[in-house]
């Protein structure tokens, strides 16, 4: 039985063909492209394509994993609001095995705080409305993809009066990232392969600056395995083109200019800050805060419990990772004092940091 | 009776002995229990024999094709069914909160009594304690099972040789999708019910027609398939290597999967069994397990291959990719 | 950073529907997109429609695929 728009983009004979395609364009070295979500470097971790595509191309994985650039001050701060105001924690699975500076949610989950796993933010605003007396505060991170659906879940507790619903928020945004990497000598990206839904909503016209000022193709790609392999084809041809413009793979949903609906929505709730990226660093404007006129949802002015960002433990190198500089296996603490179960660094932490995707389906 | 259960159901005075009188006994009404002395007496049993025991807490006690009682039979007579014995006698342990309903007790125990016929196992003897309210998850049930080998067979990891192929008995994932859905915190609907079966009927016979071609068993309950067959290969000292394309999953427990972020190969399943065959009997094994109704969708998912233990599996795309222990249970995720 | 799948409009109220993905069912919010019909395709996330899924561009898509296959060859 198939899953419609999902199986046939992982049609086995056309993967191989992909494959085929990309080594029959390899130069005498491998290209080095950056896959800059998450989401796509546990795609291309589990559909394991890496030996495959060794020689000609070589995937470096980037900073879109917004559980690993969470600052652990982020956490800290949530542990505090749940224990200090008894407050409800509702959170995307995603965070709970986040170390913060000494805890975990799900350590604290354990000693009672009460933590719970929603699948929408508004299901957290839904657990706020069943019980008024109680404060609920959803645990809202996320990029561009999720940032439309945390300003839903705030804008629909305005209107409905939900007062003891809360957003902690620590969202990035990604362009201004892309720029930092492409800028540093250090981390030499010759393509982006762009996150599909991130682009959904912020437009496949949004990665122009990027491809203009740095001359560097990208290629906006859905994350199954043919769309995956067809986006590093596209960006491979253009490499060899020397070209560098921004194409999109996912047309079948992505467009040029975005889901402008979304990014109204998200403008009404939100305003570009600064922000600090765990392992990276303060990257000027890549942040959104929560507007003045819904203060009152929002966690840190309600609770005046602020988000430190601080730097990180020297011996974790999870900075170089993220921006591509090394691969996880080059780390020194790469499976030693860091791994899966007990994560030293934002890399190991989220289901799909760079370093769990690598250790946990890494070439085995 | 009183509708629901009180401290005093498990004290010990009459209030006990009415709840055994009344509402346990008419469920399991067989000669072994029925004196309800402090042991049930088996009598002389002929053969090796099997023991094991489990505990049983799942949360919601009841959701879309099984419940907890069914789960306590079905889960100790598998375990002993996978090492090759044939139940004969469980236990049954419960542990009730204060203020549970009676009612929900009368599902959990009449579910029990009808798995427990289906398995052909006595329910031989039982206790029941009641914990404070606040200090127990409504029921819980611990189930401890005597059974007797089968002739001829024994569990042999030692025995598992590259060449040997991998089967697995139906499809991944339905338990937990259908506990998932039954808890609600994620609004999802779907048409999956548990697998929660007895395996018995499936595998002994199996055993019995191919001896030592099946080389040893696994239920792959928690954690699933992916933990089961990376205890297996660490057991067996052996490398596995399965195929993407072969993996058996229901549509909607994939639609699920991939809402959640879920892989199935890492989720629980209560009526499954792996089986490590020699190769050259596989496709008459696979076969045997088809004409069974809980085996119709059984596969061969993989092989065993030389090198260092562990589990790979060759992705649809074509690659390669490690199967390793995951870290808890999955969460539904975003990223 | 982004999981979202592709599932099909069954029912809708208001700035509500019902979606339905290989036989999984959900409620999510139509609050992000404008004008979906009953029948149409759209991209889950996180309990919103994030964006409607051209069955025409993908079927574009999937040929264009198909062509490059065809026209590769196997070493």
């Amino acid at each position: 039985m198939q899953l419609r728009y999902i199986d046939e983009f992982r049609d086995p004979a056309t993967a191989r063909a992909l494959v085929e395609r990309i080594r029959n364009d390899a130069g005498d070295a491998p290209v080095r492209l950056m896959e800059v979500c998450g989401t796509h470097t546990v795609a291309i971790a589990r559909i394991g394509i890496r030996p495959l595509l060794s020689g000609a191309v070589t995937m470096v994985s980037g900073p879109g994993c917004p559980v690993c650039v969470t600052p652990d001050g982020y956490i800290d701060a949530a542990i505090a609001l749940g224990r200090g105001k008894e407050a409800m924690l509702a959170s995307f699975g995603d965070m709970l095995r986040v170390p913060g500076k000494s805890s975990s949610l799900e350590k604290e989950k354990g000693k009672g705080l009460d933590v719970r796993v929603v699948y929408s933010p508004l299901d957290a605003v839904e657990l706020a409305a069943a019980s008024p007396d109680r404060e609920v505060v959803f645990l809202g991170v996320g990029f561009e993809t999720t940032a439309p659906a945390i300003a839903g879940a705030i804008r629909t507790a305005a209107v409905r009066g939900v007062a003891n619903f809360s957003v902690l928020p620590s969202v990035r945004t990604i362009p201004e990232a892309m720029g930092v990497l492409a800028s540093d000598p250090e981390v030499r990206i010759e393509g982006f392969l762009c996150p599909a839904h991130v682009s959904v909503i912020i437009g496949a016209d949004a990665y122009r600056p990027v491809a203009e000022a740095h001359r560097i193709p990208c290629v906006v790609a859905g994350f199954e395995p043919l769309d995956i392999l067809m986006g590093i084809s596209m960006l491979l041809r253009q490499i060899r083109k020397g070209v560098a413009r921004v194409e999109n793979e996912y047309s079948r949903v992505a467009t040029a200019s975005g889901n402008r609906k979304a990014q109204e929505l998200v403008r009404e709730v939100f305003v570009p800050c600064d922000t600090g990226w765990r392992g990276i660093g303060v990257i000027p404007g890549s942040g959104l805060r929560i507007a003045e006129r819904y203060a009152a949802f929002d966690a840190e002015e309600k609770f005046g419990v602020p988000v430190v960002f601080s730097p990180e433990k020297t011996a974790c190198r999870c900075g170089d990772v993220l921006k591509g500089k090394i691969l996880p296996d080059e780390c020194p603490l790469f499976g030693k004092g860091c791994v899966p179960e007990e994560p030293y660094g934002p890399c190991m932490v989220s289901s799909e940091g760079t370093c769990a995707a690598y250790y946990r389906y890494g070439t085995p | 009776m009183d509708d629901r259960i009180l401290l005093s159901h498990g004290e010990g005075g009459k209030r006990t002995r009415d709840l055994i009188a009344q509402v346990i006994a008419r469920h399991f009404d067989n000669p072994v229990l029925a004196p309800f002395l402090d042991s049930g007496l088996l009598g002389k049993i002929d053969g090796e024999i099997a023991f094991t025991t489990d505990g049983y807490v799942v949360t919601p006690p009841f959701f879309p094709g099984g419940d907890i009682g069914r789960l306590a039979v079905c889960g100790t007579v598998n375990d002993l069914a996978v090492c090759g014995a044939r139940a004969v006698a469980i236990s049954c342990g419960l542990i009730l909160e204060e203020g549970l309903p009676l009612e929900t007790l009368e599902r959990a125990l009449a579910a029990m009594k009808e798995a427990a016929a289906e398995a052909e196992v006595t329910v031989a003897c039982g206790d029941t304690k009641v914990v404070e309210k606040g200090k127990g998850d409504g029921i819980f049930i611990t189930t401890a099972g005597i059974g007797v080998s089968v002739d001829g067979w024994r569990p042999s990891p030692p025995r598992v040789r590259p060449g040997d192929r991998i089967l697995l008995t139906g499809t991944m994932g339905d338990h937990q999708v259908a506990v998932l859905i039954a808890r609600q915190g994620l609004a999802l609907s779907a048409p999956v019910l548990s697998d929660v079966a007895p395996l018995a009927g499936l595998l002994l016979p199996v055993l019995e027609r191919f001896g030592d071609r099946v080389r040893f068993m696994r239920d792959p309950t928690r954690g699933g398939v992916g933990v089961t067959l990376n205890e297996m290969a660490s057991t067996a000292k052996a490398r596995f290597a399965l195929e993407e394309a072969w993996l058996p999953v229901r549509e909607p427990v994939r639609g699920v999967c991939e809402i959640l972020g879920f892989d199935p190969l890492y989720l629980a399943n209560e009526g499954k069994a792996v089986l490590i065959v020699d190769g050259g009997a596989a496709e008459e094994i696979l076969a045997a397990l088809r004409k069974h109704p809980y085996g119709r969708e059984a596969a061969i998912i993989g092989e065993v291959e030389a090198g260092a233990p562990g589990v790979r599996m060759r992705t649809l795309a074509g690659g390669l990719r490690a199967i390793d222990y995951p870290v808890g249970d999955q969460l539904p995720r975003i990223c | 950073m982004c999981l979202g799948v592709p599932a099909r409009v069954l029912e809708k109220s208001g700035a509500a529907a019902v979606v339905e993905l290989g036989g999984v069912r959900r409620e999510i919010s139509l609050m992000l997109l404008d004008d979906v019909s009953v029948g149409e395709w759209v991209i889950i996330h996180a309990g919103f429609a994030i964006e409607r899924l051209s069955e025409e561009e993908a079927e574009q898509t999937l040929s264009l695929l198909r062509e490059i296959a065809d026209a590769t060859e196997i070493h």
